[in-house]
């Protein structure tokens, strides 16, 4: 039994041994013209060439290397992993499920209470340091957590979940979300500096304003699926972004509109002055609570779109996208009007984009062309697809990982130390990002959450679930 | 059609009128005319790219005929979009089965219903588990984790949730083991049996279709060459040759 074992090990190490020295080789082939020579100008101003057998060996090295390990080790591991899973039982999957209710519950509440859990630790680490309660200063250093984190992740959250409406749900795939995203961020710009209207008012509006740009786009592309839908999507996106660059009586064009008016708790305004929300309360001058109120309503928004989505998928409508996602002949035989269907899937999903945009303007107070590129879409998207098509935690998950990792990678100024003062983090963020994607992509392919959780039960679960083990009959 | 037992004849439920479907340039159904009565089990035959399940979709405008008409209940529904096609009660099991993967038995189900937005659904589903008992079985599966037969009846089942009057079946019997087809053929005549369901089912396994069907169709290339009650089919030289001898399960 042992011998068998260790000729099976061995067996797998020739062959990864064998997959090395072809990735090495393949390697070498790729790498020999582009890293292996560089061109480059000497004191004469003549074009030389430089040998760099050191960099390419490298490079080849650690191609072999990394597929040494991954066939050796990182392979079989994850086939065993897979073997193990495959047997657990029906009630340890029960369990799993319960304990993964209890994680987004505890996860929920983190959610609300988390700009004063910053507050708090901020403080107590400052009365570590300094020894003296300073409750200020923790206040004044939250405010990068809240809005950098907090505020930052949920509006991805909020994006991606409204998208996850369109791609998730309705299977149509969207590549240009982020007009969506503009249409919002601009009919709030626009209609409260030119008519003065509160955000509460133009919330709604542009809500609806990107929903029925929505079905603008659905018309058009109801006939169209997978990459051609992507396609004229992609179009879309950037016609809308091209028209507010060059519509420049309207929109002021690349210079954007500034001076955008804040959004009002009932009416009361977050200024410094004696009817502002400072002197109101009777606390000190801060811009923190502002930060505070953003985070609350963007965690409201996007909890919102949450609650409507599930609810959604419960109702007539939201089988509906799910059937259209599956098999669109058979929807339509089984008498679904899948004409309004695509067009609901584009105008809801829109609208969530609109609510994110208008409460992006609000927080920034500045909008142009620049936030509303292609790569948005681009990251709003694989954000859906990272997550798990279609699941609400997973995708959530997604987003704070992808944003918050993109955040936390300004943070990282000790790299400087063993990088040398010449390294610059940021400039590495896209490269993590599509490093991060490619690693979940290889570990989970079909996102964080994978499996789609039925949105129907026989409520005699545990009695089928133990005749799934009855076999061999019929 | 059965001659020992008089249905009731209200004229015929569908008719097809010298049909023509085309795909692109390429004619696949020329000048097609065939009927069913109501209550009746009537089966289109042939061999492979004949056209039968052209005819089928046909039906639904999936593709629209070119000339000709579709008439159901006295009503042209030629033109008629696909899903008030549905609305009017003609529920299929459409070729390959067409289910939805990813969604469970139960959701699968639930679709099938959801012309009456399910108000009907309990009464119905019970039906459903009573002819096909393996489903009850999977209720909480994923429709893509099923069997192939399994899939066949969730097909069929979903069809019935929409309180058809016409069924149509495509090939119901396409990769399954004969036991399987046997349940489903039987299955299929006890609905029609029991609730005077109108069955139009296109079938390649010739002489489990006849032996089924009232009457019965055989189609060559688009072109209807041959008609008649299932007794005169199963007996005809022609058909024998070509569908059965041999084919015989």
């Amino acid at each position: 039994m042992a011998d068998i074992q260790a000729s099976g090990q061995d067996s797998v190490y020739l062959k990864a041994t064998k997959e090395a020295v072809f990735a090495g080789l393949i390697a070498f082939g790729l790498f020999f013209l582009v890293v292996g020579f560089r061109t480059d100008q000497n004191i004469n101003n003549e074009l030389v060439l430089v040998q760099r057998w050191g960099l390419l060996a490298i490079f080849v090295a650690v191609a072999a290397i990394g597929r040494f390990i991954f066939a050796a080790f990182i392979t079989p591991s994850r086939e065993r992993a897979k073997l193990a899973k495959s047997k657990v039982s029906a009630a340890a999957r029960a369990d799993r499920r319960s304990l993964k209710a209890t994680v987004s519950r505890f996860g929920l509440a983190l959610l609300f209470i988390y700009p004063f859990l910053v507050i708090l630790i901020l403080a107590l680490i400052n009365f570590a340091a300094t020894g003296q309660w300073a409750f200020q200063s923790g206040v004044q250093g939250s405010l990068k957590y809240v809005d950098n984190f907090g505020i930052q992740i949920l509006i991805y959250v909020m994006l991606a979940w409204g998208l996850n409406i369109v791609v998730g749900l309705a299977g149509l795939l969207d590549l240009g979300y982020v007009a969506f995203y503009a249409v919002g961020a601009y009919s709030y710009a626009l209609l409260s500096t030119h008519f003065g209207l509160s955000f509460w008012l133009l919330l709604p509006m542009a809500g609806i304003f990107a929903a029925m740009w929505g079905i603008v786009l659905g018309f058009p592309v109801l006939r169209l699926r997978g990459d051609y839908l992507a396609i004229v999507t992609l179009a879309f996106g950037e016609i809308i972004r091209l028209v507010l660059i060059n519509w420049t009586v309207v929109t002021k064009g690349t210079f954007g509109v500034s001076g955008i008016a804040k959004a009002t708790l009932f009416g009361i305004p977050f200024t410094t002055g004696p009817t502002g929300f400072a002197a109101t309360f009777g606390l000190p001058n801060s811009g923190v609570y502002y930060k505070i109120f953003l985070y609350y309503l963007i965690l409201f928004l996007a909890l919102l779109t949450a609650w409507v989505t599930i609810r959604l998928r419960r109702m007539p409508i939201g089988r509906a996208w799910e059937a259209l996602r599956e098999d669109e002949i058979a929807c339509r035989s089984l008498g679904i009007n899948t004409t309004t269907t695509k067009l609901t899937a584009f105008a809801t999903g829109a609208m969530f984009g609109g609510f994110a945009g208008s409460f992006f303007a609000a927080r920034q107070g500045f909008v142009s062309p620049e936030s509303f590129v292609f790569l948005e879409s681009a990251i709003i998207l694989a954000i859906v697809v990272l997550g798990g098509m279609g699941s609400l935690i997973g995708i959530a998950i997604a987003a704070a990982v992808m944003i918050g990792g993109t955040e936390l990678l300004r943070e990282l100024e000790f790299l400087k130390l063993i990088f040398g003062n010449d390294f610059t983090p940021e400039l590495y963020r896209m490269l993590l990002f599509g490093l991060a994607m490619i690693v979940v992509m290889v570990w989970k392919p079909r996102g964080f959450v994978g499996n789609r959780e039925p949105s129907a039960f026989l409520h005699e679960r545990k009695m089928i679930s133990s005749e799934f083990t009855k076999e061999g009959h019929g | 059609m059965s001659q020992t037992q008089p249905l009731p004849k209200s004229g015929a439920l569908l008719s097809i009128e010298n049909v023509e479907t085309y795909y692109g340039n390429i004619r696949a159904l020329s000048g097609v005319s065939v009927h069913a009565d109501a209550g009746e089990i009537v089966t289109l035959i042939g061999a492979n790219g004949a056209g039968k399940s052209t005819l089928m979709m046909t039906i639904f405008g999936m593709p629209r005929a070119r000339t000709g008409r579709v008439m159901f209940d006295g009503r042209d529904i030629t033109q008629m979009p696909t899903h008030e096609i549905a609305r009017l009660r003609i529920a299929q099991s459409p070729e390959g089965r067409r289910i939805f993967p990813r969604m469970t038995v139960q959701e699968n189900l639930q679709m099938g219903a959801s012309l009456d937005n399910l108000e009907f659904y309990d009464e119905d589903v019970r039906k459903v588990f009573e002819l096909f008992p393996r489903l009850k079985e999977r209720i909480n599966q994923r429709g893509g984790t099923l069997s192939g037969g399994e899939q066949q009846m969730l097909a069929i089942g979903r069809a019935l949730m929409a309180r058809p009057r016409l069924l149509l079946l495509d090939e119901p019997s396409l990769g399954l083991a004969p036991l399987i087809i046997k349940h489903i053929f039987e299955a299929i005549k006890e609905l029609n049996r029991s609730t005077g369901l109108t069955v139009f089912l296109v079938e390649q396994n010739a002489f489990g279709a006849l032996k089924l069907a009232d009457r019965g169709y055989v189609m060559v290339n688009g072109i209807v060459t041959m008609s008649g009650s299932s007794k005169d089919l199963l007996a005809n030289p022609e058909v024998r040759a070509a569908y059965l001898e041999g084919g015989r399960h």
